[in-house]
């Protein structure tokens, strides 16, 4: 029974929440003050979207490709949020509706030609960012009321960064993992070769995957301008890495088909709440980018000790 | 008798208390101050931040505040910056002086934190939130004054080369405007040329070099700051009569321009914003803490060096470094009255 709550297979479920935990835990001690309502708002607020984007790069990864372009992306959103969502509702929805199609094109796109995801996002990522600055050439624009409205929400007892979090990692956990047609998406990562000779359409899967990550893509910048309340082209481009990181932290691979939204959300906030340990430690900002890389490594670390006990057996 | 001594000696308190006040030392004893940098990747920055560290920690010292810290993000990015500035309203900063990555994308952050009670003060980077104060540079006036002052000492006017900054940033374009007004206002130039430098002396000579070839004899060049040394080397390399080449207070530049002066007398003026301006922003934190009626929008002066001021500026600028003041609590009382 205590074998069984110990085995490797339990433990490696285990570490993306015991990470989170020993990092809360550690800034609770440091910083009293968080250990509140305002206190966890201001902490996990800007973790919102930095989950939203990992949860749209966990799309892409889950089909075995990857995303350089997500930063650039979100940033876009949040400018045709901050201008023409906000003065002209109906176009603005239609743009960012174009915006989750011109994904799934993308997706179509690497499947037809064989194209390496890395380079195609790679260039998208540019493209993004020049459709940004075109769209709010210098830096404005100003949050639709609603969405702002949405982002300030102070519900009773549980603040809403928890709330949103949780919903976002329930709801994409059931219709990912828990669906038959979750499961026939995730297939298509793990052994494409099977599922196409079974019958299904792996272009049909790619372009689902890719308009899936679009849309949670536009979530994230959406979200994003309902906290920063205006918009700057290049305001989201740290979410390439972030996203990235979270999934891969959160328990996902790069191998396709194994992905966990549970996990990359959590890793989401581990990294967002990293930043915020390393500044409340007084660390001199030199060393802040060498020290999240500490972090993800020692998570990493621990993940390959785990896989290796489970070999063994 | 006993009475009315108690009472005089209460007098006697109430009179030092307000005296206290006025020395704006009693009040703000216990308040923390923190700095929310974006970036300290150049000369000016470093300045910056060797600037603020000199004049806190002295305020430190003397006990006029508690604590005056100093953050810098790793990352020049938005969001990371507005993270920041949630983590030090968590740790319980009186106030928040910023150097803001973007006017508009921290709103959010600084809203939250004028929601906490925190006082917010942005320099140079300035943030747009209303519940802010800004302490503003007049780049387009810098750009302007760089003209009249051209228009002054050739009389006859000619042709101008513009050297700008790095394009797309909002003061680029603030101080490309001021020049482009002064020329238009004075009506003796005529601009026939545009590279950019972006602040930086190497990039400058370069641009410089590749548009020389192709300009009728030019008689000033108008710049922004970081980039009149790079333009003298290329021009000096071409072969051609040195123009008047506004200088941007940068160690090399004024190094450079003495250097002439002594040979030839060489005549010009340098200006730019001082790096000091972190500590104008540091005593206007502190005069708001104090409970001063401070206007939300203030503007700094720039540092101006002319023939006359020359040596002395240049003898107190490190090699590599930006020609600096820093401000004491009666120059941010001057710019505060000054905005009433």
């Amino acid at each position: 029974m205590i074998g069984a709550i110990f085995s490797p297979r339990v433990l490696r479920g285990l570490l993306p929440p015991l990470s989170l935990a020993v990092l809360l835990i550690s800034i609770f001690w440091l910083q009293p003050r968080t250990m509140s309502y305002f206190g966890l708002n201001l902490l996990l607020n800007l973790a919102v979207p930095i989950a939203l984007a990992t949860i749209a790069q966990m799309f892409i990864l889950c089909v075995n490709e990857l995303d350089l372009s997500i930063g650039g992306f979100v940033s876009l959103v949040a400018c045709i949020t901050a201008t023409w969502v906000q003065e002209t509702p109906l176009f603005g929805l239609l743009a960012l509706a174009a915006l989750i199609a011109a994904y799934a094109g993308l997706g179509a796109l690497i499947h037809i030609r064989q194209l390496p995801s890395i380079v195609v996002t790679l260039g998208m990522s540019f493209v993004w960012l020049g459709l940004a600055v075109l769209v709010l050439p210098t830096p404005g624009g100003k949050a639709p009321d609603w969405i702002r409205s949405l982002m300030t929400l102070k519900p009773p007892m549980i603040p809403f960064p928890i709330i949103a979090s949780v919903a976002l990692a329930l709801i994409v956990h059931v219709a990912l993992m828990r669906s038959a047609g979750g499961t026939v998406l995730r297939g298509a990562g793990g052994n494409p070769a099977a599922l196409a000779r079974a019958g299904w359409s792996i272009l049909r899967i790619k372009m689902t995957m890719f308009a899936l990550a679009g849309f949670f893509g536009v979530l994230s910048g959406m979200a994003l301008v309902g906290l920063t309340t205006s918009a700057d082209a290049n305001i989201a481009l740290r979410y390439t890495l972030l996203s990235i990181a979270g999934v891969i932290l959160g328990g996902g691979e790069f191998v396709g088909g194994r992905v966990s939204p549970i996990g990359a959300v959590i890793g989401a906030m581990t990294l967002a709440l990293a930043g915020s340990f390393l500044s409340f430690l007084r660390l001199n900002p030199d060393w802040q980018i060498g020290a999240q890389g500490a972090i993800l490594i020692i998570v990493l670390a621990l993940r390959l000790l785990i896989r290796q006990a489970e070999k063994r057996r | 008798m006993l009475r009315i001594k108690g009472i005089s000696v209460l007098a006697l308190v109430a009179v030092a208390a307000a005296s206290f006040g006025q020395a704006a030392l009693a009040d703000t004893a216990g308040k923390r101050i923190a700095l929310s940098n974006n970036y300290a990747g150049n000369s000016w920055r470093q300045a910056m931040l060797r600037s603020w560290e000199k004049v806190t920690s002295a305020a430190v010292a003397d006990g006029t505040v508690a604590a005056a810290d100093a953050f810098t993000t790793a990352e020049n990015q938005v969001t990371e910056q507005a993270a920041q500035i949630q983590n030090l309203i968590l740790q319980g900063y009186d106030a928040i002086v910023i150097n803001a990555a973007s006017p508009e994308g921290l709103n959010g952050a600084v809203k939250e934190a004028c929601d906490a009670g925190v006082t917010v003060v942005s320099f140079d980077g300035i943030v747009t939130e209303p519940c802010a104060w800004r302490i503003a540079v007049n780049f387009k006036q810098m750009g302007k004054d760089e003209v009249l002052y051209l228009a002054d000492k050739l009389p006859d006017g000619g042709n101008l080369l513009e050297i700008r900054g790095l394009a797309g940033v909002f003061v680029d374009d603030e101080i490309s405007a001021g020049i482009h007004e002064g020329v238009a206002e004075t009506g003796k130039f005529t601009i026939v040329g545009s590279v950019n430098g972006n602040w930086a002396q190497d990039v400058a000579q370069k641009a410089v070099a590749g548009i020389l070839p192709s300009l009728p004899d030019i008689v000033g060049v108008v710049t922004q700051g970081g980039d009149g040394y790079g333009a003298a080397q290329a021009i000096k390399a071409a072969g051609r009569d040195m123009p008047v080449i506004v200088m941007g207070n940068r160690q090399d530049e004024l190094q450079w321009w003495k250097e002439q002066k002594d040979a030839n007398g060489y005549e010009t003026m340098s200006v730019s914003i001082a790096p000091g301006v972190s500590t104008l922003a540091f005593w206007v934190a502190q005069q708001v803490l104090d409970g001063a009626d401070v206007p939300k929008d203030l503007t700094v002066p720039f540092l101006r060096i002319d023939q006359g001021n020359l040596e002395e500026n240049l003898a107190t600028t490190e090699a590599g470094g930006v020609a600096n003041v820093e401000y004491s609590l009666e120059d941010a009382k001057t710019v505060i009255s000054g905005a009433m």
